[in-house]
């Protein structure tokens, strides 16, 4: 018996060459006569340029050219905004690639310097005098709207970018009639992404043909390619973007920035290829940020724990200018989510977007909706706190009972199939639940009574205070609560129809194209529009055309990333990669089937009917020795010496598959934490998550992509946090002071899955690049809030620094 | 993130490295270069000269004889934290060693260039006040000098190592039998640098304490120690109560200037300097065993 290559966890392809260094990224393209781009950088976060002198740059060693705002401006089009939701009056700002009288965060581009080395265009940059007139700044996303505040762009009356509105049901009057309603302001702090790698672009064109070839750190090289056309004015079939090896993208690299328009632009005017790489430091002022929400959110219920209505009014900051997705984030991907796994029947979401003196906002993780479940999540258990239910029981008594075809909520979406309750039982099951809470219940003793003074503890000395695992058995000397959070999510996914890409304002369409090609030696190529970077989607797909068509896995291999020999497509975000490029590759895959059906039944004298498969074989039905291999098949139809009539050469087939509904993974997730009273220190002692979605292609891939997402979410419950001082100077400048997580902060994450494959899916996907990312933030967070109960604390600003806890509990006036 | 250009002289000996330095005014020495290298990149620090001193072999290695400890300003907190030796003999110096940033920042990183460079967050500068370590000086013509770190560390980035100066050695005492010694960090989640660091050595008779030798660092512009919480500890049996109420009295110890930030303010540290002597304390003399 074979096992299914489908389904079965084989190692990523991918990860050989990028272990041993041999991957080549945008920075290591070197191609003659190349120079080196470096861009002036606003060190304010409002100012007016009053002028700029380059004449020193200009005769600095080395330097070819120094070019300013003045010199692009008519030039190089305004970087547009992509996704103008509709029926919310999106104010599309003007975004110029180099600012012109006016920079609007720090880090805003004022100038580029292009020379001969890199080190003499850094040095030049010091060269260029800016005076600038600073102007009061606006940082805060709450009160950019309110009187008074700074206003960044005269056509967006009180810094406001959007107001959208979604709602289901009547929330008016289910919260008039609500028999409890709670409320709380939660504020999703600002991220940074940060990709391994940073942006980066090489541009080279070629004037003779009027030809721009850019390499460029993308997502969605094919988007790219059509954007640098209405920026550069080079028509698209002349432009070709090639990402090549794209080291973490986490949604920082689907905008069409500015800095790689400069770049191009650049090369066009010296005629010579130009390369540009951020700093790390660059890459923090002026890749785009995530999250930045302030939400006030009221959820109401009745007395026995049902939920009838949620509202919100959220403001999210948008930053300087509106990023190429950056409306679809907190409207679009945020508030169709309020109803997660449960049956809301009233539903609200009134979103502001807001300008701010601040690095753009874009798609970050989750993109939306980690920001919605964290909303909907924390809002569930505030009401179980209230009512004094346990949150396991709450949930319970509100999750959409399982369903295989089609649940209708009240926003009007339909979600395509889910298990909430058995992936509930599943985690709460592993974790031994009951347990978990004997072992608070204990901690809760110890830390309010008296008998904690006598037993020495494993003081880690290294970072953090990690007290490691297994110290529950040897009670400490220090203070202990322990905290349990318990998360039930349904998330979208598989971003999704083009029609409603079209309905929702987004600038293009969302389907994906795939061509598979067969070789005379029966070696396979996949060329897909997608562009995975880091996925595992160059073995995925490999594994989809070896179970459709019985070739050896490493028979196949993907080509993406390059608009010049790859079809079109829409990008890698949105978790839809597997579940849109995918079901391209497997449409594909059975065309191929279909037309070596054909030809087998000819080489072998049968009717087409006659004709069975198995296993990479196409033989006579009876007689399994008059067989032809998927192999024997792509020779002959190569070589094409006999084919039936009517039969043309070659075995290959293209695809274009548009999703007729978006994709709804699901899971339940715990975490369990131990917050010391004594200094506010937080340890995530375990942390399980049971994710469903639907049918596996590589479950270690799954779970590759559950750990990777887990962690990014841990980070902004715990550690990270964009911070701005009130000029608008981010001081968290770099990673001396924005914590990312690290492996000796965590614990081993326990994977699980339950499978509800998708009934609208050709392969039953679903999705699972932003899972983790889009549960974890709040089921830690919930944990957290879940050992200072003894406290009576109910909030706390995220990160949650010791600090923080710490003052929260000196603050509640218990012991 | 691109160095401003200078000019790069490397030093084989103590006495070169000197020379080029009375040489240059201005020059700066780099030894691990983890401290020195990002300021220059970030264009913060702007010498006209750089003078490695990393390939001066007298510098480096660690020496154990007569009841001190001797490492060279240019070992490694690998070397330090690896050195079974160590361990045996300061069971502190190879604890706090292993605690520093990470595998790569301990790889190259130099205990001369973390005291040196004098960050108010670094471990050495604390752990070695406690310790009562002895720094080694040697300046022009082959003078040489002693101090101790509270003498060396002045203030944030501010030592009293003079420009043509270079720290050759630290000096610690091999711990006795009845010494117990322990540091606990609040380490920045970021960096991995000390928020509030305590390191205590305290002299055990019994349960009793005979005497104790208590740093804090991280708090404070630079590493101070509790002689209020030495003195009060002093005498009695080390119970949870008499450590709790000893390390209570950290503040009066702490001097007028508490650093603080965005993710710790002062008031934060200050309460933090006593718990994290309680934990240190706590920990070295294993309250759990009585
Ligand atoms: C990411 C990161 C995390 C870190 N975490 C920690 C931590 O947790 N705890 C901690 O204590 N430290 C930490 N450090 C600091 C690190 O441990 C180094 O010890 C420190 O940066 C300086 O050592 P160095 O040998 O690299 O000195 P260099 O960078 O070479 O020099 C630093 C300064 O000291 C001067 N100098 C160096 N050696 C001498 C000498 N022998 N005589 C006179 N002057 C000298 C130089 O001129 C320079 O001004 C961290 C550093 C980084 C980059």
């Amino acid at each position: 018996m074979t096992t299914r290559i489908f389904g079965s966890g084989i190692r990523r392809r991918e990860d050989p060459r990028l272990i041993t260094g041999q991957a080549t990224y945008t920075d290591d393209v070197n191609l003659p006569g190349m120079v080196y781009a470096a861009i002036l950088r606003s060190p304010h976060a409002h100012a007016r340029i009053r002028s700029i002198n380059t004449d020193a740059a200009k005769s600095a060693p080395g330097v070819l050219a120094v070019y300013t705002g003045a010199d692009t401006e008519g030039v190089l089009n305004a970087i547009p905004c992509a996704w103008v939701v509709p029926d919310s009056d999106v104010k599309a700002v003007p975004y110029p690639a180099i600012a012109t009288d006016t920079v609007r965060y720090t880090g805003d581009a004022v100038a580029a310097v292009v020379a001969e080395s890199r080190y003499q265009a850094e040095d030049a940059l010091e060269l260029i005098n800016v005076d600038y007139e600073i102007l009061p700044a606006n940082v805060h996303a709450e009160s950019a709207m309110n009187e008074g505040t700074p206003q960044l762009h005269e056509d967006a009356p009180n810094n406001q970018a959007f107001h959208w509105v979604a709602a289901g049901g009547d929330t008016d009057s289910a919260f008039a009639s609500a028999e409890v309603v709670v409320t709380d302001t939660i504020i999703q702090q600002r991220l940074i992404p940060n990709a391994m790698e940073p942006r980066s672009a090489v541009a080279s064109y070629l004037s003779s043909m009027g030809e721009l070839t850019i390499w460029n750190t993308t997502q969605n090289p094919h988007i790219a390619r059509f954007v640098t056309s209405l920026v550069t004015g080079v028509p698209e079939h002349k432009i070709r973007v090639i990402a090549p090896e794209v080291g973490g993208g986490f949604g920082a690299k689907i905008p069409v920035y500015p800095w790689e328009m400069i770049t191009a632009f650049c090369s066009m005017k010296l005629g010579r290829p130009v390369k540009w790489t951020e700093t790390r430091s660059e890459n923090y002022q002026s890749s785009i940020h995530g999250r930045d929400h302030v939400q006030t959110v009221e959820i109401a219920g009745t007395r026995e724990g049902k939920i009838t209505g949620i509202r919100s009014v959220v403001h999210a900051g948008m930053g300087a200018y509106l990023s190429t997705a950056g409306p679809g984030i907190p409207t679009i991907l945020h508030g169709l989510m309020y109803s997660g796994p449960y049956d809301i029947p009233n539903i609200k979401a009134d979103v502001y977007g807001v300008f701010t003196n601040t690095t753009p906002v874009d798609a970050y993780r989750g993109a939306g909706r980690p920001e919605a479940t964290f909303l909907v999540e924390r809002m569930v258990d505030l009401l179980a706190n209230e009512l004094n239910l346990d949150p396991v029981e709450i949930r319970r008594r509100n999750l959409i009972p399982k369903f295989e075809d089609g649940f209708d909520i009240s926003l009007g979406l339909t979600y395509d199939s889910g298990d909430y309750q058995g992936a509930l039982d599943k985690v709460l099951e592993h974790v031994n639940y009951e347990d978990l809470r004997r072992q608070q219940a204990q901690s809760r003793g110890q830390v309010t009574g008296n008998g904690h003074h006598d037993h020495g503890h494993d003081h880690g000395h290294d970072h953090g205070h990690d007290h490691g695992h297994g110290h529950d058995d040897q009670p400490s000397a220090t203070k202990e609560l322990i905290g349990i959070g318990v998360t039930t999510y349904c998330e979208i996914c598989g971003i999704g129809p083009s029609q409603v890409a079209g309905a929702v304002g987004f600038g293009g369409g969302l389907w994906e194209s795939a061509i598979i090609r067969f070789y005379a030696t029966g070696k396979v190529n996949v060329f897909v529009g997608t562009s995975p970077h880091g996925q595992g989607e160059e073995t995925t797909f490999a594994q989809i055309v070896s179970d459709e068509l019985g070739v050896p896995v490493d028979d196949v291999e993907v080509i993406h990333g390059d608009t010049d020999n790859t079809p079109m497509g829409w990008g890698t975000y949105g978790s839809r990669t597997t579940v849109i490029s995918g079901a391209a590759v497997a449409l594909s895959s059975r065309k191929i089937k279909d037309k070596a059906i054909g030809l087998a039944a000819h080489l072998l004298e049968a009717a087409e009917e006659d004709i069975e498969y198995e296993d990479g074989k196409f033989f006579v039905r009876g007689s399994p020795d008059r067989s032809q291999s998927i192999q024997d098949i792509a020779l002959m139809a190569n070589v094409a010496w006999n084919m039936p009539a009517g039969m043309e050469p070659g075995l290959e087939a293209s695809s274009f598959y548009d999703t007729p509904n978006f994709t709804f993974p699901f899971g339940a997730h715990v975490a369990v934490v131990t917050v010391d009273v004594d200094n506010g220190h937080i340890v995530l002692q375990r942390y399980a998550a049971v994710d469903d979605c639907g049918n596996q292609i590589n479950p270690m891939i799954v779970e590759g992509q559950v750990h990777g997402g887990v962690v990014q979410g841990a980070g902004q419950a715990l550690w990270e946090g964009a911070v701005y001082d009130e000029d608008g100077q981010l001081l968290t400048g770099s990673m001396l002071d924005y914590a990312l997580p690290k492996a000796h902060l965590l614990p081993d994450i326990e994977t699980l899955s339950t499978v509800t494959p998708s009934p609208h899916n050709p392969l039953g996907v679903k999705g699972i690049g932003e899972t983790g990312t889009i549960a974890s933030t709040i089921t830690i967070y919930n944990a957290v809030i879940d050992a200072l109960k003894p406290f009576g604390i109910t909030r706390l600003e995220m990160p949650l620094t010791p600090e923080k806890v710490w003052q929260a509990i000196q603050q509640s006036g218990k012991p | 993130m691109f160095a401003p250009e200078f000019e790069y002289h490397r030093a084989n000996t103590v006495a070169e490295a000197i020379d080029l330095l009375s040489s240059n005014p201005g020059a700066k020495v780099m030894a691990g270069g983890h401290s020195l290298i990002p300021l220059l990149k970030l264009r913060l620090a702007r010498p006209g000269v750089v003078v490695d001193i990393g390939g001066v072999a007298e510098m480096k290695g660690i020496t154990i004889a007569d009841g001190n400890i001797r490492i060279g300003a240019l070992t490694t907190h690998w070397e330090i934290e690896s050195s079974s030796q160590v361990a045996e003999a300061n069971s502190l110096l190879a604890e706090a060693a292993g605690g520093i940033g990470d595998t790569q920042v301990r790889n190259r990183g130099t205990i001369g260039g973390n005291l040196s460079h004098a960050d108010p967050a670094s471990d050495w500068g604390t752990v070695l006040t406690a310790l009562n370590a002895t720094l080694e000086i040697r300046g022009p013509g082959g003078a040489t000098r002693t101090a101790s770190p509270t003498d060396f560390i002045v203030g944030p980035l501010t030592t009293t190592l003079g420009e043509t100066e270079i720290l050759t050695a630290v000096n610690v005492p091999v711990l006795a039998a009845n010494q117990r010694a322990e540091y606990a960090k609040m380490a920045h989640p970021a960096s991995g640098y000390a928020v509030v660091g305590a390191a205590v050595v305290v002299n055990v008779d019994g349960h009793t304490c005979t005497g104790a030798s208590l740093a804090v660092g991280g708090a404070v512009p630079a590493p101070v120690r509790l002689t209020s919480v030495e003195n009060a500890l002093t005498g009695k049996e080390l119970t949870f109560e008499n450590i709790e109420a000893a390390t209570a009295q950290a503040d009066n110890d702490l001097g007028g200037e508490i650093l603080g930030d965005f993710f710790a303010s002062a008031e934060y540290r200050r309460a933090m300097a006593a718990v994290e002597t309680k934990h240190a304390l706590f920990h070295a003399t294993e309250v759990a065993h009585h």
